[in-house]
C-alpha cells in the first residue's frame, strides 16, 4: 500500500482504526480533548485536555503475524501537565486547560514535548526505564536501612531488568512571561529555541533558560481603547529558524524575519485578501479571524482557518490565497443564531497531510472535511460511534442546504453544534489521522488491501 | 431556525432575498439587538476576550466558590484548635488547600 506521499484523495478509502475515551452521557469538562498532536515520526500520539491532562499513545510495532491490522496506538504515559491556579493580584482563575502541545524532535532514547495553558509553558520529558539497580549494600530491596554494624560483606550493585515503567518528569517551567493568554507555542528549526504568543505578544525562549525571555513582537497600543486586533496564532518556518508568521483576528497573516531587528513589529510580508466593500456586514470581521496558521512541511505555503473556509496561501504572493475551500458555507445564513449561541467564536484548527497534497479541517456534527489540492476534491466525513467497527469504511456525508434532501443527508438545521471538531492531526507520513470529537479521540487509517 | 424557502413574499422579505444571506442574518441579528454597538470587531469583543478568565472579588472569594464546588464541610474548630489561637499565627500551609483533580483521563481508561 503506498504511504501518504502523493496518494490523491480519491484512492483513499478511509476506515475506523481505534477510539479513546468514554461513551458516557453527560461529558465531565475536564474531560474534553483540547490539542492533538502526533511527534515528528508519528509513533507517538499526545492529547491534552482540560483538566490540564496529558495522555500519551504509542504506536504497537506491525506484527509479521497480522499484516493486515496497522500498528495500534496503545496508551504509553499519562501525567497532569498543568493545574488550576489563581492570579491573587488580579482575582483571576488560570484555567488548567492545555492549549497546545508541541513534540521537540528526538534526540536521544527520551522524548521531550511542550505544554502549555494559559500562562505557563512545560516542558515534559518523557523516558523508559526498564533496569533498576538491585544490591545495594545500605539498604535492602524494600528501600529500608540495613544496621551497617550487620554488614560484614561488600557487594557491587547490578542492573536487573525491570517491568517497563515510563516516567514524565517536568524538566523546564516557563512562567510569568505573559499578561494574556497564551494561544500558541512553536518550536524553532534550530533546536534550540522556541516561540509562546499571546493576544498581544510573541515570546522567544531558549529551552535551557527559564528566567529570561526575549520578547519578538508586541502590539499591545499605548491606549487600550485603540486596541483593533489581536494574534489569533503562530508559528515557526520548518525550516529557516529567523522566519516566523503570526495571524490576526482581522484575518492578516504577517511574516516576520528576526535578522531585521530584535523586536519584529514590522513585518517582513503582509497577506491580506482584498474584501469587497459592498459585502461588509457585522459579521465579516468576526468570521475573517483566523483561528489557525500552518506552514506547509515544505515551507513553501502557508494555511489558515477562518470561521467558514480554509486558504492556502503561497509564501510569495501577499495578495491573496491562491486557494480557498468552503469548509461549510451554509453556515453564511445561520449567522445571527450562531452569533447568540457563541459557536461563532469557535476557533477550528487546520492540518496539512505529510506531503502537502490534502488539507483537513473539523466542522459541528462531529463532521470534519478533507480537501485534496491537486484534483480539487473534498469529502466530509463523521467521527461516530455508529461507525466504529473495526476497518469499517467512513461512508462520506453530505449536508442538505434546502430543497429535497436526499435519504443520507443531512439537513443544515439537524446539525448538532454542540459536537465540533475543533482539533485534528495526521500522522506525518503516512495516511492515519487523528480526530478529536469533544471527550472522544478517533483514529482513521486508510484502507490496507 | 429554516433555511430561506421560497413563498409569497412582503415587500421587506423581497428586499432580504436580493441582499447575501450574511446581510440577512445581520438584519435578524440587529432586529433583536438594536443597541448592538457600531464597531461589532472593535475593542468589545477583543476586551472581552482578554479578561477571560471568570473574576473573583478576592482569593477569599475564589476559595469560597472552590469549596463550595466540592461540596467540602467547612472545617470546623477541631477541639484542639483552642492550642493554636493565640499561640502562633496561621500561615498558608494551615489552611485548606485546594487539591487540585488526581483522576486520571479516560483516555487512558
Amino acid at each position: 500500500m503506498t504511504p501518504g506521499f502523493g496518494s490523491l484523495m480519491q484512492d483513499v478509502l478511509w476506515c475506523f482504526s481505534q477510539v479513546k475515551g468514554t461513551i458516557d452521557a453527560g461529558v465531565a469538562e475536564s474531560d474534553i480533548i483540547s490539542t492533538v498532536e502526533f511527534n515528528h515520526t508519528g509513533e507517538l500520539l499526545a492529547t491534552g485536555d482540560k483538566g490540564g491532562r496529558v495522555v500519551i499513545f504509542q504506536r504497537e510495532q506491525e506484527s509479521k503475524n497480522q499484516p493486515h491490522r496497522r500498528g495500534e496506538y496503545n496508551v504509553y504515559s499519562t501525567f497532569q501537565s498543568h493545574e488550576p491556579e489563581f492570579d491573587y493580584l488580579k482575582s483571576l482563575e488560570i484555567e488548567e486547560k492545555i492549549n497546545k502541545i508541541r513534540w521537540l524532535p528526538q534526540q536521544n532514547a527520551a522524548y521531550f514535548l511542550l505544554s502549555t495553558n494559559d500562562k505557563t509553558v512545560k516542558l515534559w520529558k518523557v523516558s523508559e526505564r526498564d533496569k533498576r539497580p538491585e544490591g545495594y549494600n545500605l539498604k535492602d530491596e524494600d528501600g529500608r536501612l540495613r544496621d551497617p554494624s550487620m554488614i560484614t560483606v561488600l557487594r557491587v550493585p547490578v542492573l536487573r531488568p525491570m517491568d517497563l515503567m515510563v516516567e514524565a518528569t517536568p524538566r523546564r517551567v516557563f512562567a510569568n512571561a505573559h499578561t494574556y493568554h497564551i494561544n500558541s507555542i512553536s518550536v524553532n528549526s534550530d533546536y534550540e529555541t522556541y516561540m509562546s504568543a499571546d493576544d498581544l505578544r510573541i515570546n522567544l525562549w531558549n529551552f535551557e533558560i527559564t528566567n529570561q525571555s526575549f520578547n519578538i513582537v508586541d502590539i499591545k497600543p499605548a491606549n487600550m481603547e485603540e486596541l483593533t486586533e489581536v494574534i489569533t496564532a503562530a508559528e515557526f518556518h520548518p525550516h529557516h529558524c529567523n522566519t516566523f508568521v503570526y495571524s490576526s483576528s482581522k484575518g492578516t497573516i504577517r511574516l516576520c524575519d528576526m535578522r531585521t531587528a530584535a523586536l519584529c513589529d514590522r513585518h517582513a510580508k503582509f497577506f491580506e485578501e482584498p474584501e469587497d466593500p459592498s459585502n461588509r456586514s457585522f459579521f465579516s470581521e468576526i468570521i475573517s479571524s483566523i483561528s489557525d496558521v500552518k506552514f506547509s512541511h515544505s515551507g513553501r505555503y502557508i494555511m489558515t482557518r477562518d470561521y467558514l473556509t480554509v486558504k492556502v496561501w503561497d509564501l510569495n504572493m501577499e495578495n491573496r490565497p491562491i486557494e480557498t475551500y468552503q469548509v461549510h458555507d451554509y453556515l453564511r445564513s445561520k449567522l445571527c443564531s450562531l452569533y447568540e449561541n457563541d459557536c461563532i467564536f469557535d476557533k477550528f484548527e487546520c492540518v496539512w497531510n505529510g506531503s502537502d497534497s490534502v488539507i483537513m479541517t473539523g466542522s459541528y456534527n462531529n463532521f470534519f472535511r478533507m480537501f485534496d489540492r491537486n484534483t480539487k476534491r473534498d469529502v466530509t466525513l463523521e467521527a461516530s460511534r455508529e461507525n466504529s467497527k473495526p476497518r469499517a469504511i467512513l461512508k462520506p456525508r453530505k449536508v442538505c442546504v434546502g430543497g429535497k434532501r436526499r435519504k443520507d443527508e443531512i439537513s443544515v438545521d439537524s446539525l448538532d453544534f454542540s459536537k465540533k471538531i475543533l482539533h485534528t492531526a495526521w500522522h506525518p507520513s503516512e495516511n492515519i489521522i487523528a480526530v478529536a470529537a469533544t471527550n472522544n479521540l478517533y483514529i482513521f487509517q486508510d484502507k490496507v488491501n | 431556525m429554516s433555511a430561506e424557502s421560497p413563498e409569497p413574499a412582503s415587500a421587506e422579505e423581497q428586499k432580504d432575498k436580493v441582499l447575501s444571506p450574511e446581510k440577512a442574518e445581520e438584519a435578524k441579528l440587529k432586529a433583536r439587538y438594536p443597541h448592538l454597538g457600531q464597531k461589532p470587531g472593535g475593542s468589545d469583543f477583543l476586551r472581552k476576550r482578554l479578561q477571560k478568565g471568570q473574576k473573583y472579588f478576592d482569593s477569599g472569594d475564589y476559595n469560597m466558590a472552590k469549596a463550595k464546588m466540592k461540596n467540602k464541610q467547612l472545617p470546623t474548630a477541631a477541639p484542639d484548635k483552642t492550642e493554636v489561637t493565640g499561640d502562633h499565627i496561621p500561615t498558608p500551609q494551615d489552611l485548606p488547600q485546594r487539591k487540585p483533580s488526581l483522576v486520571a483521563s479516560k483516555l487512558a481508561g
